[in-house]
């Protein structure tokens, strides 16, 4: 069972209905019993670091994410919910994120329009379950004018845009993220997601 | 590289498209979402619902059909007509819209744009604005209503300050071209994308492929928004791709 953690930031149902078109019901939910039984999880989020980080704290939901990851449970953070599994963000101000991830997040300095708006190309920088069933230069869909940094042996995919690599999906054991919105990317999209599918049914 | 976006627009009326539609296979023609999953499955970077329902009752309608797009659209679907309010805004976003387009609202009570853009983020907050060259063309006037009224407001002072209000994204319609045809309104474009750093999408006056192909290689556009074009059906989203593949022009094309 995937439980979507609902942490009241932004429409949930985009993932669920994408979960839906690849055959799989997914449990929307902040109830720290139903997480228990999660054999993946997904945090999604749009709006910003602090907010995202205070309501996660206002539904008490940073422990139970954190013995979930040390359970070994595959967890992905869409987004946003991407942007919170670092140590720190600077959006807004300084705040801590969840630190399952090393590194932070900050505003893109970029030489091209901000926010990062529409499809981009997919560039692998190492092997991964979630990249089995998509090809490098794959099109994703990006919305977001803040990026993580993460650490070189953590980043699996990046794009590119003006200047800049973009960090584009991260992992590290069981936690993983993606910048862009699998949810909306279309076939490719739905592929990453079958990928994380199959990755908790064995 | 980021790919340049092709964006099918419908104008929905009473929960169907208006526009003429001609598609071979299609059943309905006038439903939205039949048409938009054409579009999705044609490889369409985004959709465009744009409801111009007349009455504030018949908005259950728009609801309805943004649900059951947004479930079985696996690309962002944009919405917009008659947004008035941040409850506008909530509205449509928790139907499971990506993003919002305001135009008339926005220039009556431009703190809309920041309001919605701190509350729902800058991803989703669309500006359209409809624009027309002035008379001894010194510059171009910013038009709501539909285009009946003239605010006397500035094209460029106008994207500029929706920009720093929080705007995602300018949705630009020239009101000289649209419906004529016969191609983008280059000058416009190159006017306002010189001024503000989000993205622009062009729209009005998209007449064939080859337009599509001129507003790419002449403005730093970031999509093209056409209706006709696709719905009469005299070009597929993927002969517009394409055409701009053989023309060096960044384009999605997974299916």
């Amino acid at each position: 069972m995937i439980v979507v953690i609902d942490y009241n930031v932004g429409n949930l149902k985009s993932v669920e209905n994408a979960f839906k078109r690849i055959g799989l019901e997914t449990v929307v939910s902040r109830d720290h019993e139903v997480i228990r039984q999660a054999t993946g999880i997904i945090l999604p989020g749009v709006g910003s670091f602090p907010t995202a980080m205070k309501k996660l704290k206002q539904y008490q939901l940073i422990d139970i994410l954190t013995e979930r990851k040390e359970a070994g449970i595959p967890i992905m953070g869409i987004c946003l919910g991407m942007q919170i599994l670092f140590e720190r963000g600077f959006e807004v101000e300084e705040t801590k994120g969840l630190g399952f991830l090393k590194g932070d997040v900050s505003l893109m300095e970029v030489d091209a329009k901000i926010p990062h708006m529409g499809w981009n190309e997919l560039l692998f920088k190492q092997e991964h379950p979630l990249l089995k069933n998509i090809k490098e230069k794959d099109y994703v869909y990006f919305v977001h004018s803040f990026m993580a940094s993460p650490s070189e042996d953590e980043l699996v995919a990046y794009c590119e845009y003006g200047n800049k690599k973009v960090t584009a999906l991260v992992a590290k054991d069981n936690v993983m993220g993606c910048q862009f919105h699998p949810e909306k990317s279309g076939e490719i999209g739905q592929k990453i997601l079958l990928a994380f599918k199959e990755m908790i049914t064995c | 590289m980021l790919a340049k976006r092709i964006i099918p627009c419908l104008d929905i009326k009473n929960g169907k498209v208006v526009k003429g539609v001609n598609f071979v296979g299609l059943k309905d023609v006038g439903d939205p979402i039949d048409l938009a999953k054409e579009y999705d499955l044609q490889c369409a970077d985004e959709v465009v619902f744009l409801d111009i329902t007349a009455t504030y009752e018949e908005r259950d309608i728009i609801r309805d059909l943004i649900e059951r797009g947004a479930s079985e659209l696996s690309i962002p679907l944009a919405v917009g007509g008659g947004i008035r309010t941040i409850d506008d805004f909530r509205t449509i976003l928790l139907s499971g819209a990506d993003k919002v387009s305001v135009n008339s609202a926005a220039i009556k009570n431009p703190q809309l744009i920041k309001e919605a853009a701190d509350e729902f983020g800058v991803q989703c907050v669309v500006v359209a604005i409809d624009a027309k060259q002035r008379e001894d063309k010194s510059g171009y006037d910013v038009y709501i209503a539909g285009g009946r009224e003239n605010t006397g407001l500035d094209l460029i002072e106008w994207v500029t300050q929706c920009e720093q209000l929080g705007a995602g994204e300018i949705l630009l319609t020239s009101m000289d071209k649209d419906g004529t045809r016969d191609g983008f309104d280059i000058d416009m474009l190159n006017a306002v994308i010189e001024c503000v750093s989000i993205p622009v999408i062009a729209s009005g006056g998209c007449g064939g492929i080859e337009d599509i192909i001129d507003v790419f290689k002449k403005t730093d556009c970031d999509a093209a928004l056409a209706a006709s074009l696709f719905h009469f059906g005299e070009a597929t989203i993927s002969d517009v791709k394409e055409e701009c593949m053989k023309h060096g022009i960044p384009v999605r094309r997974n299916k």
